[in-house]
């Protein structure tokens, strides 16, 4: 029993991890309909700037809002230089303007920083907490309270606030918004910094557990998105949702299957959920409209 | 313009005389023989000085295997600068040539090519990982170009290839070095954790070898892996500790891997010793992985340990040596693995000097009589049979003492 | 196979592009000093001939594949494995690989092709990743991540090993594979894929079996995407598990962006570009990866259609 209950907080660590990568690609998913495979490149901005700033002997907290803000310049820079230019191209063309920008990115982290890998020191430390016969870092819990202070924060904002409802109105239909006056281009800037800023505080909160380096973007990206995708694009409580199952899968697949497919079997059944529900978990059922 | 100077000098002393045309005339030649003298020598002496060695090389400086090809790339191209500011080999300057392969074996053997074909390059180091070496094999034999390997398979030289030599130890060694330990603290049931690299793999291979396993009387209850990048390995772990009768466990794999698989075994309260392989051997996962790492074992090449050996040990001067250069120039710690590629450029340098020639197969041949050669990676016998020269002795063991290595034997 | 393929009627007029690639690939060794350059052309050939066959699902089908490199990499190993482990003639294994991929591309075709969007991008991503993960872990058939020496080609009683051979093998190969895609563009099939690209649900108000030319499609491109892998497999003489991972599927939809979506040469022109460009960058030493992706970002936003394309609209405002 003790040993399920450690695969569950193992599955939840990870999970944790994924569900604020995934949350990033859906507010970004949100505003534009983009799948911004430079993601994962915010979260290593983040968690790279604010480890060699601490290593330097800045103090966290200020290494932390430099490497915010590097993150959010790198992501508005994204939306004003490149997504923006090629607003009206396909799908696909979008999808290789951000991987480009991915491998731009992480070959200036290369060169800026150091190919090596780099620590951060827990938040309020490293002593495991012991619970149900199992122990979970203290750090989980910060990635986990932070996810969720997150989530609720933008449910109020998307749901509360004119600035929130303006970038869904733009989502749904961005011709009826800007005939609205909503201004469809600062909105969607904004969706991109805001993404980026929730990228990079993922990378902070990440990096005592799992390090960072320059090429920690390439896998948590696509980890994220599948997190994004089996939750339902468009949906932040489906992000999380979806990250914390496909952390929960990946641990229990490796901890009562087998550690070498887990993997696999993570995708098999993104594969067979996607077959039931063509829409992810919570994904906004659409209509098209032809 | 000099001569003309002259001329217009002289001109005007011996018109002072009067007898001006004879003597300019002579004079004329005298400058002309002594100029073309100078320029003769300089032609000389420019000729065999414009003539570089050329070592190719093709590393995984970039992509996961970065932790092998950047420091081999850094230590390769120190000391070319520092041979050549010595003078060079047989009086000529070494010119390097380095491509990145990313990890990608298909542009290992793209970026073979193109240096033996287009860069036309006398002798090639390189081939980071494996995969990367294997995928170039072929093109090298083909070519019959003399190739020194940083790989770390026992198949690189297991077949002997005529043309192929490699400096790190194998990965059976390493495994060797830690079950012999086992054998010593009377440990003999052994957990597996590795990742899905190519490293990871031929470790585990190796550590489940039958013949290895009943040398030291080991047997193994427990066999888990990961995937590169992954987080958390907790889950893994908790299989492993709760393996029957588990008394050790063998973590096979590099990078940060190394750092998460040690902070969740100490999460996870784990008592059983752990041991790493030589891909842990760097300060950086001493740096990351803080008080968890405490008390972990690993095999390590010499240099790791280089202040820590007795004056006896022949491998302590080089080992000194290179740690402090690499400091000084790159202000991080050495890595083993930075050693390899200096081990192997030590060996082609000396090889060359004892050939006397940079003629392929005469340097080939004065590398396989490569005799008691003290590299900061062990002491080469390279023999037509064995192509790599080192022996499970060119390991060290060490343990985490204090957040640094501790030499043991 | 009626709806697949019908004599075009100017086959001229048809062809004009055919016949100028056929003599590209004809004089072009005369310019390749060395056999460093005919790898190059070799691979790009080998990456043109997958890039043909997916720019027929993504540029006139209009369906995202994020895992085609699955296909390629199932169809070298089954061609290696094959010919290593059993002894297999490497024709017949090759044969074998189309089939054991073409009949996976068949299975799970009709599952992921009702999905849309970013939907199937990501099943095919996941298909493409689990493929990979079985090659990487499956250590005793595929060698695992150190990867498996492969045997030469042999074909009508000879071994191809040199660079030459190889290089007018995989131009013949190629031309017929873009033989293959222009008349199937111009088929029935063809017409259709356009028609449901354009709108799914138009095309079933017109009695178009939307679910079934998607399935030829995908088919039909795993087909060409394997034939290409064995190929590899055997040029190369060595295997690894990454020539099936995500990294080279994203590599494969690159090629087909760039060099022009829903168009057989763009995807030619493509796999070149993408192909030889890691060799120019190598001037840029540590800045190679800052180059290659501003060259990316700048190249996709200011040629959205990709370059082939964009190149024919620029050239006929020129020229009109």
């Amino acid at each position: 029993m003790a040993e399920f209950v450690q695969f569950v907080f193992s599955g939840i660590t990870v999970g944790a991890i994924y569900a604020l990568v995934g949350l990033g690609f859906s507010i970004i998913y949100n505003a534009s309909q983009v799948i911004n495979f430079a993601q994962g490149e915010f979260v290593m901005i983040g968690g790279l700037t604010t480890a060699m700033l601490a290593q330097g002997g800045v103090p966290v907290p200020i290494a932390a809002a430099i490497a915010i803000a590097a993150a959010v310049v790198a992501g508005v820079a994204l939306e004003k230089l490149a997504v923006e230019q090629a607003r009206d191209a396909p799908v696909v063309t979008l999808i290789i303007i951000t991987i480009g920008a991915s491998i731009f990115l992480r070959g200036l982290a290369q060169i800026v920083f150091d190919r090596n890998y780099h620590a951060l020191a827990g938040f309020s430390g490293e002593a495991p907490i012991h619970l149900a016969g199992a122990t979970i870092v203290p750090q989980t819990l910060w990635v986990l309270g932070t996810t969720a202070a997150l989530v609720l924060a933008l449910a109020w904002f998307f749901g509360r606030t004119l600035l929130g409802k303006a970038i869904l109105a733009t989502s749904y239909n961005p011709l009826a918004a800007q005939l609205a006056g909503i201004g469809t281009r600062s909105l969607l800037l904004l969706s991109f910094g805001l993404s980026a800023a929730l990228g990079a505080i993922g990378g902070i909160l990440i990096a005592p557990i799992s390090l960072t380096s320059y090429d920690v973007g390439v896998l948590l990206g696509l980890k994220g998105f599948s997190a994004a995708v089996l939750g339902g694009l468009g949906s932040s409580l489906g992000a999380v949702a979806g990250g914390l199952l496909l952390g929960l899968i990946e641990a229990l697949g490796a901890g009562y299957i087998s550690s070498s497919y887990k993997d696999a079997i993570a995708f098999v059944i993104i594969l067979l959920v996607l077959f039931f529900m063509p829409r992810g978990l919570l994904g906004r059922r659409g209509t098209e409209r032809v | 313009m000099l001569p003309r100077a002259f001329e217009k000098a002289a001109e005007r002393q011996l018109s002072k005389r009067g007898d001006t045309h004879m003597m300019t005339r002579h004079f004329h030649r005298l400058l002309t023989f002594a100029g073309a003298a100078l320029v003769a020598a300089a032609a000389a002496v420019g000729a065999s000085a414009a003539e570089p060695i050329k070592i190719g090389s093709f590393l995984t400086v970039s992509g996961p295997a970065s932790f092998l090809g950047d420091p081999e790339k850094k230590t390769l191209e120190l000391y070319v600068e520092r041979i050549n500011a010595a003078g060079g080999v047989l009086g000529r300057q070494l010119q390097l040539t380095v491509y990145d392969t990313g990890g990608d074996a298909k542009q290992a053997a793209t970026f073979a090519r193109r240096l033996i074909e287009e860069d036309k390059v006398d002798f090639l180091i390189g081939g980071s990982s494996t995969g990367d070496t294997m995928a170039a094999v072929p093109i090298i034999e083909r070519a019959e170009i003399p190739f020194i390997s940083l790989g770390g398979a026992s198949v690189i030289v297991d077949p002997v290839k005529k043309w192929v030599f490699k400096t790190p130890h194998t990965d059976r060694l390493a495994v060797e070095k830690v079950y012999a330990d086992m054998k010593k603290r009377g440990l003999s049931k052994v957990g597996l954790i590795a990742g899905d690299g190519g490293f990871d793999k031929s470790c585990v291979a190796n550590a489940s070898d039958k013949a290895l396993l009943d040398r030291y009387g080991v047997s193994v209850v427990g066999n888990e892996s990961y995937s590169s990048g992954d987080k958390d390995t907790t889950a893994q772990l908790t299989k492993l500790k709760a393996a029957p009768g588990i008394q050790a466990i063998l973590f096979c794999g590099f990078g940060v891997a190394s750092v998460i698989v040690t902070k969740n075994y100490h999460q996870l309260g784990i008592t059983v010793p752990l041991y790493h392989s030589h891909g842990s051997a760097s300060k950086q996962f001493i740096t990351g992985a803080g008080e968890a790492a405490e008390g972990a074992r690993l095999p390590a090449a010499a240099v790791l340990v280089a202040a820590q050996l007795p004056d006896s040990d022949p491998q302590k001067k080089v080992g000194l040596a290179y740690t402090k250069a690499y400091d000084e120039r790159y202000h991080e710690a050495v890595s083993t693995f930075g050693g390899h590629a200096y081990d192997a450029l030590m060996l082609l340098v000396d090889a060359i000097k004892r050939a006397g020639t940079t003629d392929r197969a005469k340097v080939r041949d004065a590398l396989e009589g490569t005799k008691n050669y003290i590299g900061v990676d062990g002491i080469y016998d390279i023999t037509p049979s064995d192509h790599d020269g080192l022996n499970v002795s060119s390991f060290k063991m060490v343990e985490v003492k204090n957040g640094d290595w501790k030499y043991l034997y | 196979m009626a709806g697949l393929w019908r004599r075009p009627d100017r086959p001229l007029a048809r062809y004009r592009g055919l016949f100028v690639l056929a003599l590209v690939a004809a004089i072009l060794p005369w310019f390749l000093p060395n056999n460093f350059f005919l790898n190059i052309a070799i691979l790009t050939g080998l990456n043109a001939i997958v890039c043909v066959g997916l720019n027929l699902l993504i540029g006139y089908a209009g369906q995202i594949s994020l895992g085609h490199a699955g296909f390629f990499g199932l169809g070298a190993y089954v061609s290696a494995v094959l010919t290593v482990d059993f002894g297999w003639e490497p024709a017949l294994a090759m044969l074998a690989g189309a089939v054991v991929v073409g009949l996976l591309a068949f299975l799970v075709a009709r599952p992921i092709l009702r999905l849309s969007g970013h939907y199937l991008a990501m099943a095919t991503l996941g298909l493409g990743v689990i493929i990979s993960i079985v090659l990487v872990h499956e250590t005793k058939l595929t060698g695992g991540p150190d990867g498996m020496n492969v045997p030469p080609l042999r074909l009508f009683g000879r071994d191809i090993s040199s660079e030459r051979d190889w290089y007018w093998l995989v131009a013949a190969v190629l031309i017929v594979a873009a033989w293959l895609a222009l008349n199937l563009i111009d088929s029935p099939l063809g017409r259709a894929l356009r028609g449901l690209h354009g709108s799914e649900v138009a095309a079933e108000t017109v009695a178009i079996d939307t679910a079934r030319y998607k399935t030829r499609v995908f088919v039909i491109s795993a087909l060409f995407a394997s034939i290409a892998g064995s190929l590899f497999a055997h040029y190369s003489g060595f295997l690894t598990p990454s020539e099936a991972s995500f990294q080279r599927s994203i590599e494969f939809v690159t090629m087909v962006v760039l060099g022009g979506m829903a168009s057989t040469y763009g995807a030619v022109v493509g796999a070149a570009i993408i192909t030889v460009l890691p060799q120019l960058l190598t001037v840029f030493h540590d800045y190679e990866q800052v180059v290659l992706g501003l060259i990316l970002m700048l190249t996709m936003v200011f040629m959205p259609k990709g370059l082939v394309p964009n190149l024919a609209v620029y050239l006929k405002r020129r020229l009109s």
